[in-house]
């Protein structure tokens, strides 16, 4: 593969007895923006601190344009990090900040004044040059971030969280612009996140971090869509996770016993036997209900709840053992608390995972 | 302002009483005395108040008039204090050689019944300088204790010339001080930046070991530890012993009653102040400051130099002149450690306060001292303010 840009090679990590990365293997093409997507302490941020070169692993390698890194000191991995923190020099101007990458590789000043006012410029930060971080917004600071770890066209951008201090309209903005400016410049980037939503929105695959080993590593709509483990299946957005046992196959359609004998059509994309214990995932949003009974994939159950959430209803189904959650378009029907609803998903929307 | 609030403001000022009636009773007021003994200057003027009135409107050039030489008669038949008597001559003495004899037979011929006319007592009440003397030392306030801590003095006319250079040395001692506590200074920064940022890099009981090392001095005498190093840089002290035992040097290095020991002794003492401030600065940089510098293609010691460096800029300065401000005022150590050429302006000070018991002087110096280290507060004030101004 020509254009591999990183490959983690059977990286793991201890911090003493806790290993934070388990025998994790990982490939990223060259131009590839990738999440790193998981609850904290998953070993998603160490892994790139192992990248970066802030720390090592403990076994296994990392490999970069086909060439081993490890002892390689971070000054010369020639890659841009951008800090949740920001980590901007706080005695330099904005200015002094971006040229600071490119006057450490002996750029001439003609050149680096021109590289700093391009890159100022593509962040909309042309403007404050010369003013003080301290004198900055937190939005404004992580552009500053993000120019300076971009002015020197990296081989790779890291980035750690860097979105998390600002508030939400700011964020879903800048997670548009880090996606435009990717798609502009053609970068690699390895961003590492807790937040799904962002995580779906930017990035060509995800790679879903669970106790320090990749759970699932995919496009976003394969993650959400077609989830290998229940933990993928719950971290990444909300879903209904049904127990059942595999009771047979019909081409691509699996038929699922309930515990309560009746029988769902589902899809999977592993091989499973009959027999198996599997959990079936079903999206609120894939569920309708009506009030007609008889037919396949269908639950009987009893409204519990119904929340206005602006774009859509969340309704709360009571369903014996489980709580069946629904999401309706704001504009069906209402399904006042206590009255009795059938609710119906497609096979395809049933997606088996192995228990 | 209302009743309530007046009465709380009296209580918080009720409750600070007895601190501000501590400094002004044990500080402001002695440094108050202090300073009015540099400019005060009435030994003269208390014992001949007729001959001040006298000699009002006399040209100094003149012979003395008559009125003048029967007022001062009549002054100094009227001392009965021969220890304020001895003040007097000794003062005026100091501004015209002579006085001593000339006083001493004048008081002796003045017992007697018949007062004659100064001029016959002592042909000098004729010549004009012995009353500039007089004259001039009938004002109550002074600038020559000022004037001579800087080696300056007036000349006959009034005008401000450098002494000769055998009559006082306090200008070449301030430098020295100020030269000792310059190389005390860097001395300090030298091992204490570093040491400053190994406590910071460390964590857990390890920082906590290395503050105790620094902070264990300061809770020890300076006295304890000033004869501690009296002990350990003695010819058959401890370094030496270790030096010509491994056969590193042929005999004792000298290290006692000379510079390199008073340097070593106060750069112990005073390295605290120079670890605390810095390392103070260095903890409140954030860890990711350098590991963004070595990201974005900075050689750790280029990261050094160009983030870590000036961003503790403000610790090295204040913890640079908070040695140096101590340093030039130190008097045990240099005294104990050091040897003649090694006194520091203290000891000058602590000479007349004690030794010689003229407070004129001593007060003199101590402004001196007291002036030089307000300014360098000053320029600490001003480099701190600029650098809160740009955060």
């Amino acid at each position: 593969m020509s254009d591999l840009r990183i490959r983690f090679d059977h990286v793991t990590k201890f911090y003493g007895s806790l290993c934070v990365v388990d025998d994790l293997d990982l490939n990223i093409a060259k131009g590839e923006f990738v999440s790193l997507l998981g609850p904290s302490g998953s070993g998603k941020t160490t892994l790139l601190m192992m990248l970066a070169g802030f720390e090592r692993p403990t076994k296994g390698r990392i490999l970069v344009d086909g060439e081993v890194v490890d002892d390689t000191p971070t000054y010369k991995r020639d890659m841009g990090v951008v800090f949740q923190s920001y980590a901007l020099f706080p005695h330099m101007t904005v200015g002094g900040n971006v040229a600071f990458p490119l006057e450490m590789r002996g750029v001439g000043k003609a050149e680096i004044a021109e590289r700093v006012a391009k890159v100022l410029d593509m962040v909309q930060l042309s403007a404050m040059r010369d003013r003080w971080p301290a004198q900055l917004s937190g939005g404004q600071q992580q552009r500053v971030a993000l120019a300076r770890a971009l002015v020197f066209e990296p081989r790779v951008v890291l980035m750690d969280e860097p979105l998390g201090a600002l508030d939400k309209n700011l964020r879903e903005q800048m997670q548009l612009d880090i996606r435009a400016l990717h798609n502009r410049l053609g970068l690699t980037i390895v961003f590492v996140t807790h937040d799904q939503s962002e995580a779906l929105t930017m990035s060509d695959r995800i790679a879903v971090f669970n106790k320090g080993k990749i759970e699932q590593i995919g496009t976003p709509q394969e993650i959400y869509d077609h989830p290998q483990t229940r933990f993928v299946a719950s971290f990444i957005g909300e879903t209904n996770l049904l127990e059942g046992v595999i009771d047979g196959s019909a081409g691509n359609s699996l038929r699922v016993r309930l515990p309560d004998g009746r029988q769902i059509a589902a899809a999977a994309s592993q091989a499973l036997s009959t027999g198996e214990n599997v959990l079936v995932s079903i999206r609120p949003e894939r569920i309708r209900l009506d009030d007609l009974h008889g037919g396949e994939n269908m639950l009987s159950a009893r409204v519990a709840d119904s929340v206005y959430q602006g774009n859509h209803l969340r309704i709360q189904l009571d369903q014996g053992a489980h709580n069946f959650v629904v999401h309706l378009d704001r504009k069906a029907e209402q399904h006042p608390p206590g009255a009795d609803v059938v609710a119906r998903f497609q096979p395809d929307d049933c997606w088996v995972i192995r228990a | 302002m209302s009743g309530t609030d007046r009465k709380k403001h009296l209580g918080s000022l009720a409750l600070i009483a007895p601190l501000l009636v501590f400094i002004a009773v044990f500080f402001l007021w002695p440094l108050a005395t202090m300073m009015s003994q540099a400019v005060s200057d009435t030994a003269v003027l208390k014992l001949l108040p007729q001959t001040a009135a006298a000699s009002r409107g006399w040209d100094p050039e003149t012979p003395p008039t008559a009125e003048m030489k029967a007022a001062l008669a009549a002054d100094l038949q009227a001392v009965d204090d021969r220890q304020a008597l001895g003040d007097m001559t000794r003062r005026l003495n100091s501004a015209q050689a002579g006085f001593r004899t000339l006083m001493s037979r004048t008081t002796r011929a003045l017992r007697s019944e018949q007062v004659p006319d100064l001029g016959e007592i002592d042909e000098r009440w004729d010549d004009p300088r012995y009353w500039q003397a007089i004259v001039g030392a009938l004002s109550p306030t002074t600038d020559r204790y000022l004037l001579a801590a800087v080696d300056l003095e007036r000349d006959v006319s009034g005008e401000i010339v450098a002494m000769p250079e055998t009559a006082s040395a306090n200008r070449a001692i301030m430098l020295r001080t100020f030269w000792v506590a310059a190389l005390v200074t860097v001395a300090c920064l030298a091992i204490g930046f570093p040491y400053a940022m190994l406590i910071a890099s460390t964590d857990g009981w390890k920082r906590q070991v290395l503050l105790a090392a620094v902070l264990l001095p300061l809770w020890t005498s300076l006295l304890v530890r000033t004869a501690a190093w009296f002990i350990i840089l003695q010819d058959n002290g401890l370094i030496n012993t270790i030096l010509v035992g491994l056969g590193l040097t042929g005999g004792p290095v000298p290290l006692i009653f000379n510079r390199t020991g008073v340097v070593i002794a106060m750069t112990h003492v005073l390295l605290p102040f120079m670890v605390l401030p810095i390392y103070s600065v260095l903890v409140s940089i954030p860890d990711n400051l350098m590991r963004a510098a070595a990201s974005l293609g900075a050689h750790p010691m280029r990261a050094f130099l160009r983030v870590l460096l000036p961003l503790s800029l403000r610790g090295i300065a204040s913890g640079s002149l908070l040695v140096f401000m101590t340093a030039i005022g130190y008097y045990i150590t240099p005294a104990l450690i050091g040897g003649a050429g090694d006194q520091m302006i203290s000891s000058v000070i602590a000479f007349y306060a004690t030794g010689s018991a003229n407070w004129g002087m001593a007060g003199a110096l101590g402004i001196v001292l007291l002036i030089v280290t307000i300014l360098l507060y000053a320029i600490y004030g001003r480099l701190s303010s600029a650098e809160e101004r740009r955060g």
